[in-house]
């Protein structure tokens, strides 16, 4: 289903004006995030329920305002402990501890919570228009 | 993801296509493992020119494989990297880490 996921993020990011890298951006962090949740939150249970909302957001952004992509994933598996959310050191050459990292670099915002019994990740991605070109 | 294997001498090369990602690194991690820790080839070569997406599991595979090349005294030799890999890896701070190289036949020749 990983798959699936992937190609409909990256059409939505595209058809929202999102430039090529900033569209395998956010299909590489929401990716990651569903593969911390079956991992971490499910215990490596694919086969559990994760919800997904995405909506184009507008709101001040470094004192002025902007388009966004929020994108806010819901579970009920086990809680995720904050304290161990710190991915590894790069320059640690070993598997694993990426994902986290992949999932700061790509995104402008990521804030995890948890209320009646749910993790909650919410991730923001900023649209970034580009100006145009002089004489156009 | 499909992993094919061809053999060219002392080097194996591995023709990955489609994507690595939870459900498929498993697989690739299998088969470059095996290659390296059990047959010992002295050379195995990954052609991701038809590999569309890779994870940060795909990324750990990698760098599973780079260990045991190492460990054993062979080596891991990547070609045909898009933008995505390129990117991923750069993610990951391991594009040089790894050794790369354009094609095929740079690959076997070096």
């Amino acid at each position: 289903m990983l798959c699936v996921v992937r190609n409909a993020l990256g059409q939505l990011a595209a058809t929202l004006g999102f430039s090529e890298p900033d569209c395998r951006a956010v299909v590489l962090a929401v990716d990651e995030a569903l593969t911390n949740i079956i991992r971490h939150a499910y215990l490596g249970d694919p086969d559990q329920p994760i919800e997904a909302s995405f909506r184009r957001i507008h709101g001040p952004r470094d004192g002025q305002s902007g388009d966004a992509l929020e994108i806010v994933l819901e579970d009920s598996g086990v809680t995720a402990n904050p304290e161990k959310m710190c991915g590894r050191a790069l320059e640690d050459v070993r598997p694993g501890g990426l994902g986290l990292h992949f999932i700061r670099e790509c995104m402008d915002t990521v804030e995890f919570s948890r209320s009646n019994g749910r993790n909650q990740l919410r991730l923001v991605k900023n649209l970034h228009v580009q100006a145009p070109r002089k004489g156009s | 993801m499909q992993i094919a294997a061809r053999h060219l001498d002392k080097t194996t090369i591995f023709d990955i296509s489609g994507d690595i990602d939870l459900a498929t690194s498993p697989q690739l991690r299998k088969a470059l493992l095996r290659e390296l820790r059990e047959l010992k080839m002295p050379r195995v070569v990954l052609n991701l020119g038809a590999v569309r997406y890779m994870d940060s599991s795909g990324v750990a595979s990698l760098v599973e494989g780079l260990k045991a090349s190492r460990d054993v005294g062979s080596r891991l030799i990547l070609y045909g990297l898009n933008k995505t890999i390129r990117e991923v890896l750069q993610l990951s701070k391991l594009l040089k880490i790894f050794e790369i190289y354009e094609n095929e036949e740079q690959s076997v020749a070096s």
